[in-house]
């Protein structure tokens, strides 16, 4: 049965800390849809379970439900937003000079029709698949993220003897969860030179609870016939490529891949929506709006956070905007050193007292030092002990641009590492 | 001896050094890196996060953690008696579960809200 289309003033996709944030910040003058596919908001925070949540934020250590359920008890308050749970979107339009989203829920198909979106759809994690590894596809092999829901949310232990491939933050977070829950955690193998999470989790995960890491080492081959019975773990080289002869079998009833995330960005791409290919999520001015006039990207959607509380912020800064465009006229930001920059424009027509950048470095610098400039004179410096590619950075600049001048955001070290020893 | 603070996730790289049984912590960018790095050596001390079963199928666990942190020599022991804990009212999010847990001083409180999912 086909309904009514219903005129939003915003939708948002995704009621996870972006989208929560976002809908939390718009001016109580416009109509909010936040849309759910789950049947409760909150995102992958309700499985996250451990704490350091809201540092920035709240100035509290929180675990992941408690941060969220700050933002819920923030919505369900504001009289504007209506939030739609068990509620998927399948299909983004643009007519004329609307968008028209059509959902799928137990009322059946809805359309809805509004003149800003803004994405908060999240990330996904990358799957076993995708990393090359040979072998047997038997019951056992999962993603971090796949485990956590399934003992967080389910209760339910996936296994007693398990190897993680990966030092992503998800991954050593699950070792140290599965470990608490009695699992036998026989290590965290990585393919790469350094940990990839935080030096943090390297600490209170795999140090404090007796987890070996090994560095330079990867899954080559998963066994088992219904359920895992062993994996082939290799060295390998510079170039991340097995080396022949290193192999050695470990028996175990799982494998846990933490592998990185990747932004989600189907709605994006099917409105042909530019995509930075750096951060893999769209390419946006200092209000998250992507280069498309009336859409948004916030929280991972946008580039993967390591913190929840910087979703929170760049999502808060979309909310505020929206409703208050602006006619735009769009800066480029060069960039050098950094392995990805955001936001990538700047809209000069409404710059604020201060501009924030994100950045991570394209390679472990010890006494590095940020540099940006406008029209080749220095107008913010910050100097840094060491920038690595895992830990994203937050610069605030008081930043004052005019259409035609030229900006540029610039990392310089005295060291570049590229494989420190740790 | 050097380990990494775990007050924030910086994540500053502390060298700590014993004199005449004085800690002596470097490395440290804020007061509260100091202070972890002194705990660490005399009474090193963890919040633990876990979940806690319940009676009730729409929601078969709820988040926990001990309210303040506890001894890290105690973690297995706190998860044996979290353990043995199922839960068969519906509680607001906050709730102690277990009060002065192991007596660590901790309290084992819900981190996740009942009232919202279960109906009843």
């Amino acid at each position: 049965m086909l309904k009514k289309v219903i005129n939003y003033d915003v939708v948002i996709i995704g009621a996870g800390p972006a989208g929560l944030a976002a809908a939390e910040a718009v001016d109580e003058a416009f109509s909010v849809l936040l849309i759910e596919r789950e049947a409760r908001a909150g995102g992958i925070l309700k499985q996250c379970i451990h704490d350091g949540f809201g540092l920035v934020r709240f100035k509290e250590k929180l675990s992941g439900p408690e941060y969220a359920e700050r933002y819920i008890q923030m919505v369900l308050k504001k009289s504007n937003v209506k939030l739609e749970t068990l509620t998927f979107v399948i299909k983004v339009e643009k007519v004329k000079d609307e968008y028209l989203i059509t959902t799928t829920s137990k009322q059946g198909i809805q359309t809805y029709a509004t003149k800003r979106l803004i994405l908060a759809n999240g990330c996904r994690e990358r799957t076993a698949r995708q990393v090359n590894i040979h072998g047997d596809r038997p019951a056992g092999v999962m993603t971090a993220g796949n485990a956590q829901n399934f003992v967080n949310l389910m209760g339910l232990m996936p296994t007693k003897k398990c190897v993680i491939l990966g030092s992503g933050d998800i991954g050593l977070i699950m070792a140290r969860r599965l470990k608490l829950e009695g699992a036998d955690v026989l290590g965290v193998y990585e393919a790469k030179s350094t940990p990839s999470g935080l030096s943090r989790n390297i600490q209170q995960c795999l140090i404090d609870f007796d987890i070996p890491l090994h560095l330079s080492k990867t899954v080559t081959r998963v066994f088992g016939n219904r359920r895992v019975e062993g994996v082939e773990i290799s060295s390998v080289d510079e170039k991340m490529n097995p080396i022949k002869g290193t192999e050695e079998y470990i028996e175990c009833d799982a494998l846990v891949v933490s592998v990185g995330l990747i932004p989600e960005n189907e709605i994006a791409e099917n409105l042909n929506i530019s995509i930075d290919r750096r951060t893999r999520g769209p390419f946006v001015d200092q209000n998250m709006m992507t280069l498309t006039d009336g859409i948004y990207s916030v929280g991972n959607a946008l580039h993967v956070h390591d913190l929840v509380d910087y979703v929170s912020e760049v999502s808060e800064t979309a909310g505020k905007n929206v409703g208050h465009e602006r006619k735009r006229e769009l800066v480029e930001v060069a960039s050098k050193g950094c392995m990805y920059l955001v936001p990538q424009y700047i809209d000069v027509n409404s710059l604020k007292e201060k501009t924030t950048f994100f950045f991570r470095s394209n390679t472990d610098m010890l006494k590095a030092k940020v540099i940006v400039m406008v029209n080749g004179e220095e107008i913010y410096a910050k100097k840094y002990v060491a920038l690595r590619p895992p830990e994203m950075e937050k610069i605030s600049v008081p930043l004052k641009l005019e259409k035609d001048d030229k900006l540029e955001v610039l990392l310089s070290a005295e060291t570049i590492d590229a494989c420190p020893a740790e | 001896m050097n380990l990494t603070c775990i007050e924030c996730p910086k994540g500053c790289l502390l060298t700590i050094e014993i004199q005449d049984s004085e800690v002596i912590v470097e490395g440290y960018d804020c007061l509260r890196g100091k202070r972890f790095g002194e705990k660490e050596v005399k009474n090193p001390t963890r919040t633990i996060a876990t979940t806690v079963k319940t009676i009730y199928p729409e929601l078969p666990v709820v988040s926990v953690r001990t309210a303040s942190e506890i001894p890290k020599e105690d973690i297995f022991k706190v998860m044996e008696e979290i353990n043995k804990v199922i839960i068969d009212k519906v509680y607001p999010i906050g709730t102690v579960l277990i009060s002065n847990v192991c007596r660590t001083g901790a309290d084992i409180i819900t981190t996740s809200d009942m009232t919202r999912i279960i109906n009843k």
